[in-house]
């Protein structure tokens, strides 16, 4: 059976209609050497001797399982409880794409509202929706959501500039071509004290992220109170693992929380797929984008789970739409509701207490090695500033060659921290292996 | 479907009734009822200005969302905050309590475009005959 869709008279007419007499002059601008290379492949090989030669390939990664890794920056190594790949390895949730028709798709329904639920309690939220593709996502749709709260009057987007800069990329690219403004980064070192004084009537929102880029936690106290005098709304970016241990935005006054769910349950995988965590207080739910699975009975009386609120801009007033997500990142959600499910408040928290022990005993470890200096002052997480008596590029290098992944050179997006370092310790590594970083930077720095 | 004499309708189904140069808007019988259960609407700001035909309101059900356009130009002077908590205020007494905004009139000349309330039942009917919705 041909599953090719078009037939000659397709071709035909479709050819002519660009103005083209043959399917062979669409290539006539790749080189005529290079349009069928002799490809020279091996003999084909049986699977045994195929899948050896792929692991050899494989093996010359620097993957987790034999390096250590102390490389965090926003993509974090945590331990995923087996519970996660069981769950998400089920053909049900696996194989199904975006099953959302009520009546036969119970299971995936109860599983992003769980998944949205355990996002409320971690946040202090009161509305989750069903997920983005990434915390830069996230981010820049909470920022629009904000503009649309006050109808497009406010234009200003305030933001830290301690905000990951991919994240500040990814709202400068949504917002091309608009008439809003978002500043408050132009000098990478404002404080939140700084950021404090751009707030006016124009001003949308002003977000932060906490623990910010550095690892370090902000002093929240105060803001919310002076962004909602502004009559702004402020907008939080968090590792959703820190708020196993530390006050959730919720409690500060945030009016939109944001994250990077990858380090709830999903692997580092690459850079991608990752998981945009977004809650809101329940007055903004009709502005909130993205979809949301709401509990509700049948004409039984039976519990059931459907999506709800969207008629509204996805489906009917496309056009008017101050979102073009219409999608989410169910399976990456299914992982992080099922790795909460299986952690539990007290699990959560003690992966948390770990990281942050573990991340404070290889900063005071490090900050003793002469030439090794612990920037900031300020208290952190699970990451924290390292200035260093060499290039982080080099020392990186000489760090590789002992099996150890080193941390973030941060002169590339902050200038006035070169040569600085941003190392990320969670609860996966051992005492052992931070000993073994602390050796070697000590060889690196003799 | 109900009409209230006192109002002038738009063909897309807004009523308007002007008392001096202030005037106030809502959806009409027929529209709440095409709608059904009616969860949430939507409203302007007081000192927003619209001109005649802008969608100033966004009225959501369960069945759809629509935009309410203005049947006259105008500055909105107070709108229903009611609505919030209860917009089935719209179902029950579209005329009265499920009013949406009071505006200031800005050209009253707009008004000789609207039909009054014969004329609306009239487009109605000729609207049902033709089996749109």
């Amino acid at each position: 059976m041909s599953y090719i869709p078009h037939t000659e008279a397709d071709r035909a007419a479709m050819l002519a209609e660009i103005g083209v007499e043959t399917l062979d002059e669409l290539f006539s601008d790749v080189p005529e050497a290079m349009r069928y290379p002799e490809l020279r492949l091996p003999e084909p090989l049986s699977e045994m001797e195929i899948l050896r030669e792929l692991r050899k390939m494989s093996e010359r990664n620097a993957d987790l399982d034999r390096y250590a890794c102390f490389l965090g920056a926003g993509a974090y190594n945590h331990f995923i409880p087996s519970t996660v790949s069981h769950v998400m390895g089920r053909a049900e949730f696996y194989t199904a794409y975006t099953p959302y028709q009520p009546e036969i798709s119970q299971g995936t329904l109860q599983s992003i509202y769980e998944y949205q639920s355990m996002v409320c309690q971690l946040t202090g939220m009161e509305v989750a929706n069903a997920s983005h593709y990434d915390g830069a996502t996230s981010l820049a749709e909470a920022a629009l959501m904000a503009v649309n709260v006050f109808r497009g009057r406010r234009k200003k987007i305030v933001i830290s500039p301690l905000v990951h800069l991919e994240y500040r990329q990814t709202l400068r690219t949504y917002i091309r071509g608009t008439e809003l403004v978002v500043t408050g980064d132009e000098d990478l070192t404002n404080e939140i004290s700084d950021l404090k004084t751009l707030l006016d009537e124009n001003t949308a929102c002003l977000i932060l992220q906490n623990p910010n880029f550095l690892g370090q936690l902000e002093d929240v106290n105060g803001l919310a109170d002076a962004v909602h005098n502004a009559g702004a709304l402020l907008v939080v970016a968090v590792d959703p693992i820190s708020l196993g241990l530390f006050k959730p935005p919720g409690e500060y006054g945030a009016d939109i929380v944001v994250g990077e769910g990858q380090s709830l349950g999903n692997q580092l995988n690459f850079g991608g797929p990752y998981l945009g965590v977004f809650a809101c207080q329940e007055e903004y739910v009709r502005k909130m984008p993205g979809r949301l699975v709401g509990a509700t009975v049948d004409t039984e009386g039976r519990r059931g789970f459907v999506l709800t609120l969207t008629p509204r801009e996805q489906h009917i007033r496309r056009e008017k739409a101050t979102s073009n997500i219409c999608t989410n990142e169910a399976l990456c959600a299914l992982a992080a509701g099922a790795y909460l499910a299986t952690m539990g408040k007290h699990g959560l928290r003690r992966v948390a207490e770990l990281c942050y022990h573990k991340a404070h005993y290889a900063a005071q470890r490090i900050a003793e090695i002469p030439g090794f200096e612990l920037v900031g002052g300020k208290p952190f997480f699970k990451e924290f500033v390292v200035r260093c008596p060499q290039k982080p590029a080099e020392i990186n290098e000489r760090l590789l060659e002992k099996g150890i992944i080193g941390g973030y050179d941060l002169g590339r997006d902050y200038p006035h921290l070169r040569n600085c370092m941003l190392l990320c310790v969670t609860e996966v590594n051992t005492k052992g292996e931070i000993d073994r970083l602390v050796e070697a930077l000590q060889e690196v720095a003799s | 479907m109900k009409v209230d004499e006192s109002c002038l309708y738009t063909d897309t189904h807004e009523w308007v009734r002007v008392e001096g140069d202030e005037a106030t808007v809502g959806i009409t019988d027929h529209a709440q009822e095409q709608l059904s259960d009616i969860v949430y609407v939507e409203l302007p700001e007081v000192g927003d200005a619209f001109a005649k035909g802008d969608a100033f309101a966004v009225v959501e059900s369960v069945k759809a969302a629509s935009d309410c356009y203005m049947p006259i130009g105008g500055e909105i002077i107070e709108v229903n905050e009611e609505l919030s908590e209860a917009p089935e205020l719209v179902n029950e007494d579209p005329y009265g309590a499920g009013w949406f905004v009071r505006f200031r009139v800005s050209d009253a000349s707009e008004l000789a475009d609207l039909m009054d309330a014969a004329a609306y039942e009239e487009f109605v009917a000729e609207e049902e005959a033709k089996g749109g919705h």
